[in-house]
């Protein structure tokens, strides 16, 4: 099997065509299933775990203490223990809450995030899905969380709950539209909702470089969006420890508990990822047009590495957030929404198709 | 308003009014019926305008219940000390001065949770620190053998 | 085919139900064990009712079976965030009722102390209203700095919180000799880090959306509900007892009284943070000159107060504090009264709240700066 660091290309194809020579198709197809499934869990329960281990010790970092230091070697193990106990609690379910839907609002929100997911191109050639309408996808898939959130606030016969859930949906409803516009900019400049064709177009330089005003702008509005949309940061009312206790998942315990918490930080990564992809190249590395040397110098570092480099670099961004900034009001947040951010979404749009039309980029 | 001036108007308002000079205030008795009005007369005159009722409290003294209201005016800064005293100690009445002073409604509730001084046209009179199992501890004869180790 | 009525909605037509939520008594952001039934339509607040009583310690009828000298060591527990305020209310009435002269040593020690305790405070609430309002770093940063002045007070009094320190006639120990230094180096760091809380937050345009006009006390209803402290002054209502029926060694200094004139919560936060500065300078004034001699007056084992009635008030982080003793000339008081600030402060709150939505509630009552164990003694 070719494994080159580079371009997984080659390793997908080897593995396809060794299993397609001894299996008939079907077969193939559904033990390609299997492995992607298992691949995509594992990194997922991995990553959520590195991602709430990266937030205890920024957090730390940015209080002026040293963070989980005890379990483990720089308390690396700390997530696991906690994993590990919140697999080992009681699942209690409130006394007149809907059972059923009670049950089900965790799992619509993991699953919700999985399939956003699938079109993360994490190096080349190492994305699940490439379709042609990659972005509108994802934009898509992930609005199906809201309906999980609405579910756990209702179905647990709490009146903290029900609030929580309500400020959430709101929310989340309203700055939908400004990610979906900011993304729509980008498209408009790239040409292509496919991934893959939108992380080729950067091959010489960065969207966010090669669309000055109109690009930064809408990465500024998507960062604000997207951390509106994974009720973090300053816009987290809705599960606002001081006001309400836990908000919308006050009543979960457990595992269920685990899949809400899991599905915000996996939710952060994929706004993290879709920002990488669409303003600061995917897995495409640092180019400068016509600099051969420095050219190569960047292409030294694989596309994976670069790839994380950057959403870490963003994930970081939305952290400092959290930790700085004093909480939104549910009507501020609306009102940032509807009356300053969508009207400046619009004028970039305009401004934006006339770059284009004019040619006024690099 | 010196302490003497303030003696003068007070016994010109209310000839009823029995004023000495405590240890630093003045301090007045009112009989229980003129309480309302007088409080009112206090707040409104422009010579002497109490608009700032301090401190609301009350004592069981051994035969009689007292309460006592200190009050001070934010414009002339004297300060007065108001009294009124009954003696029924099975159920005693005094008219409430939430109308004039909204901050005596909860310090009118802490006087009826802890000594059972009850406030005629009080707003909302509920008890505040107790509830109600217990009787009124602040009186001299309250007695809990179960809540309360005494010698 | 069944047949449909247009209905037509008018406003009032719709009846959409208020719904009761409880604050508390466990909760995080009343800092301390308060029940507050709220009466909410959908987010807005209809009325707010406080119940108490969930720390009643029965503290004024303690005090009718303990000395003049045992009670002050009980008023730590009441506001414990003012405890050597407290302390000194109590030891000022003892002495007024007996006509004891503290030395000036003693007067001098007091108030250093109070005013310490006042920046504590101060601090305390500081870190505990950012975090109410979100930004949780606010927590860390605000009792990392307490902590040097808890050290302080731990060498000098054997206690970081209850202090325990004034009594009638002077204080209990006499200054730790590293006292004067390690105060000088706390006020030449904290006056370094204090507009770096500042920037923090005062600057945020998030923070002053929710703090500005929210919770509008006006200056007549802080006179008739009876606020005092930080929150009234922020309204225009002057009653700092510290200038005007000074006590200890308040009358030998300057200082200003921070006025503000809004009433609403961005003025009450704004106007504690520059008093922290006031407390510094004062602090300041006072910790070069203290006199030497004796730190407290030698006091006869069994006081008695001369029959009377007595009443001392005293500026706390929250307000007036005011101590009334009804004596009838034996050796324990026959009624003793706690005026706490809280009290009437928290009774206030109904009036401000009304019309606001529940993160307001949260942000008012932060800036009224409660602690319950003052409200319920």
């Amino acid at each position: 099997m070719a494994f080159n660091i580079y371009d997984f290309t080659p390793l997908t194809k080897s593995i396809h065509d060794a299993l397609a020579a001894s299996l008939n198709p079907t077969a193939t197809l559904a033990i390609e299933w299997l492995i992607v499934g298992v691949a995509y869990l594992l990194f997922v329960a991995l990553f959520g775990l590195f991602l709430v281990y990266a937030e205890r010790k920024v957090c730390a970092a940015f209080q002026q203490r040293l963070g989980p230091m005890r379990v483990g070697p720089w308390g690396l193990l700390q997530t696991i223990a906690d994993f590990i106990k919140l697999l080992m609690k009681e699942l209690i379910t409130p006394k007149r809450a809907d059972v059923f839907l009670y049950n089900l609002a965790p799992f619509i929100v993991i699953i919700a995030s999985f399939m956003a997911i699938s079109v993360v191109p994490f190096a080349p050639g190492l994305a699940a899905f490439d379709f042609d309408i990659g972005v509108f996808f994802v934009t898509a898939v992930s609005s199906i969380s809201v309906i999980g959130v609405l579910l756990a606030g209702w179905s647990s016969n709490n009146k903290y709950s029900l609030i929580g859930a309500m400020r959430s949906g709101a929310q989340i409803v309203s700055y939908e539209l400004s990610v979906g516009l900011a993304l729509i900019t980008m498209i408009i400049f790239a040409g292509t909702m496919q991934i893959s064709g939108i992380i080729e177009g950067q091959r010489d330089l960065w969207f966010i470089f090669r669309g000055h005003v109109p690009a930064v702008i809408a990465f500024i509005v998507f960062i604000i969006a997207g951390t509106a949309e994974t009720n973090r940061g300053p816009f987290d009312l809705a599960e606002a420890e001081s006001e309400l206790t836990a908000g919308f998942h006050t009543e979960y315990s457990g595992i269920k508990f685990a899949f809400f918490f899991l599905a915000e930080y996996i939710n952060m990564f994929i706004v993290a990822a879709m920002a990488t992809v669409v303003f600061l190249g995917g897995w495409m590395p640092l180019h400068f047009g016509q600099f051969e040397a420095f050219n190569g110098v960047m292409d030294f570092i694989p596309g994976l590495v670069w790839f994380f480099l950057k959403v870490f670099a963003v994930i970081f961004l939305m952290m400092w957030f959290k930790w700085t900034f004093p909480r939104l009001r549910v009507d501020h947040i609306l009102n940032l929404e509807w009356k300053y951010l969508l009207p400046i979404n619009l004028m970039n749009i305009i401004l934006m198709t006339l770059v284009v039309l004019f040619g006024l980029h690099f | 308003m010196t302490n003497d001036s303030l003696i003068q108007s007070i016994s010109s308002l209310l000839p009823e009014a029995q004023i000495k000079m405590g240890f630093e205030y003045v301090e007045t008795f009112i009989p229980r019926e003129n309480l309302h009005t007088f409080m009112l007369q206090l707040k409104n005159n422009p010579e002497m305008y109490f608009d700032y009722l301090f401190c609301l409290t009350g004592a069981d003294f051994e035969d009689h219940l007292q309460v006592i209201y200190h009050l001070e005016s934010t414009t002339h800064q004297h300060i007065l000390v108001v009294k009124v005293k009954t003696a029924d100690r099975v159920n005693p009445e005094i008219d409430s001065v939430t109308d004039i002073w909204p901050t005596a409604e909860p310090h009118e509730n802490e006087v009826f949770d802890l000594l059972g001084i009850r406030f005629r046209n009080h707003p909302e009179p509920r008890r505040l620190f107790l509830d109600e199992t217990w009787g009124y501890p602040l009186r001299k004869d309250f007695k809990d053998d179960i809540h309360v180790v005494s010698r | 085919m069944a047949e449909y009525k247009e209905i037509l909605l008018t406003s009032d037509e719709i009846k959409t139900d208020d719904y009761l939520v409880n604050m508390g008594p466990q909760h995080p952001s009343t800092h301390g064990v308060l029940r507050l039934l709220v009466q909410l339509e959908g987010e807005k607040v209809l009325n707010v009712q406080p119940h108490i009583g969930y720390i009643h310690s029965g503290i004024e009828k303690m005090t009718e079976s303990l000395s003049y000298i045992q009670i002050p060591h009980l008023t730590d527990r009441m506001d414990y965030l003012a405890a050597h305020m407290n302390n000194e209310a109590v030891s000022l009435c003892v002495e007024k009722g007996l006509q004891v002269e503290v030395p000036e040593r003693a007067k001098y020690i007091r108030t250093i102390f109070d005013e310490l305790q006042r920046i504590a405070s101060h601090q305390l609430w500081w870190c505990a209203f950012g975090m109410d309002m979100g930004a949780l770093t606010t927590f860390f940063y605000g009792l990392r700095d307490r902590e040097d002045i808890l050290d302080i007070f731990e060498e000098t009094c054997g206690a970081r919180l209850t202090l325990n320190y004034s009594v009638p006639g002077g204080v209990m120990f006499d200054i730790h000799p590293n006292f004067q230094r390690d105060v000088k180096a706390f006020i030449k760091k904290f006056r370094k880090k204090l507009p770096e809380y500042e920037r923090l937050l005062t600057g945020n345009v998030i923070f002053q959306e929710r703090t500005k006009g929210v919770g509008i006390l006006t200056k007549e209803e802080a006179i008739a509900y009876g606020v005092t402290g930080p929150s009234a002054r922020a309204s225009g209502f002057s009653c700092d007892i510290r200038k005007k029926q000074p006590y200890s060694a308040y009358p030998y200094i300057k200082f200003n009284e921070i006025m503000g004139t809004d009433g609403d919560t961005f003025t009450r936060y704004h106007l504690r943070i520059l008093e922290m500065f006031e407390s510094m300078n004062i602090i300041e004034q006072l910790i070069d000159n203290i006199p030497e001699g004796d730190y407290a007056v030698k006091m006869k084992g069994v006081t008695k107060l001369p029959e009377g009635e007595y009443y001392q008030r005293v500026e706390t982080g929250r307000g007036e504090f005011g101590v009334y003793i009804i004596s009838d000339g034996k050796k324990n008081p026959y009624r003793m009264k706690f005026r706490s600030p809280g009290f009437s402060n928290l009774f206030a709150i109904n009036n401000i709240a009304k019309g606001w939505k529940i993160a307001d509630l949260v942000a008012i009552m932060g800036t009224f700066d409660l602690v319950i164990p003052d409200i319920d003694r």
